[in-house]
């Protein structure tokens, strides 16, 4: 597994924030205050505090997570059986396509998944016609029929 | 699956400015609607509407599991009987350590699972932990299941919603 080991620390009201503020955000005039209150420290601190974990890549993003197909584009996940020897090629053949918004070598006969964000629904199944051709293996189309989506809540 | 409901230009350059983030400030919302060019009630109506029509899924952070010493996540699957497929995977989106939980096709014979949960954990070992509970949940209408780990990150550009 390719991860960067790194140990940042975090204290109390660094955990209490990311707790906190993986629910929900409010839409108000002035809303870090709002949510400062809440959590008993100031609004500066909150906002350096929010700044800090974010340049620290202790948060990927904050703020609205947008539904991608609700606007208008296409959406899905594909999987491919890529034989040992090929992979790297193939996996440049993947790539190369910037429909391919992720891809995950995964430890499984089906050894690589990747997620296709499209304009529009139309070019999906094109997408995945022309990644067969472009790598000459079948592409599993996984497209969710439904989404039981909560999020993930990390205790800290 | 619901309908599409209508985004119009307004709400695309909304999309536009925040796609990246919140501004960090002490009036976030004047400060999009300074960009989009409309005034910041305009700008929370529509990101209120957004919200409620489920175009914006929540409003808020998203940590970095790995960041934060969750360096297991495995994609488990498993298959599941159809006439119970929606109840369980609800029931299994409801695991606070689950992040997603989808249903999709089988590609029988060589796919045969058909609900998808992503699992996290501090490591691998936590990650199998977590699967157990899973299959303790999904009980007598589950057949198989298995956990595919990633083995590496090969593409990662993430989603530009919005040009």
């Amino acid at each position: 597994m390719m991860t960067r080991v790194s140990s940042i620390e975090l204290d109390h009201t660094d955990r209490t924030i990311i707790n906190a503020l993986q629910g929900g955000f409010p839409i108000s005039a002035h809303p870090y205050a709002e949510v400062a209150i809440d959590l008993g420290i100031g609004e500066e601190e909150l906002i350096a505090r929010l700044k800090r974990l974010l340049d620290d890549g202790v948060l990927s993003r904050f703020g609205p997570m947008y539904h991608a197909e609700r606007l208008g584009g296409g959406l899905t996940l594909a999987a491919m059986k890529v034989p040992d020897g090929e992979f790297d090629q193939v996996n440049e053949a993947v790539n190369a396509f910037p429909e391919v918004a992720h891809n995950y070598a995964r430890d499984h006969d089906f050894n690589m998944w990747f997620v296709l964000a499209t304009e529009t629904p139309e070019r999906i199944e094109e997408t995945l016609a022309e990644i067969e051709a472009a790598t000459g293996h079948k592409v599993y189309n996984m497209p969710k029929s439904q989404e039981f989506f909560i999020g993930l809540r990390l205790e800290l | 699956m619901s309908h599409t409901p209508v985004i119009d230009d307004i709400d695309r350059a909304i999309i536009h400015a925040t796609q990246a983030g919140l501004p960090l400030s002490h009036s976030p919302y004047e400060e999009v609607a300074a960009e989009v060019g409309v005034s910041a009630d305009e700008v929370m109506q529509r990101m209120g509407r957004m919200l409620e029509s489920g175009v914006i899924r929540r409003i808020g952070a998203v940590p970095n599991h790995y960041a934060l010493g969750f360096r297991g996540n495995g994609m488990t699957v498993w298959d599941v009987d159809e006439a119970h497929a929606d109840e369980l995977g609800r029931a299994v989106g409801q695991l606070d350590f689950v992040s997603h939980a989808y249903l999709r096709p089988r590609h029988v014979p060589e796919w045969n699972y058909n609900l998808f949960a992503m699992a996290h954990g501090r490591d691998r070992d936590e990650v199998i932990a977590k699967a157990d509970i899973i299959r303790a949940l999904l009980g007598e209408h589950c057949r198989a299941g298995e956990i595919l780990f990633s083995t590496r990150i090969l593409k990662k550009t993430g989603l530009r919603l919005v040009a």
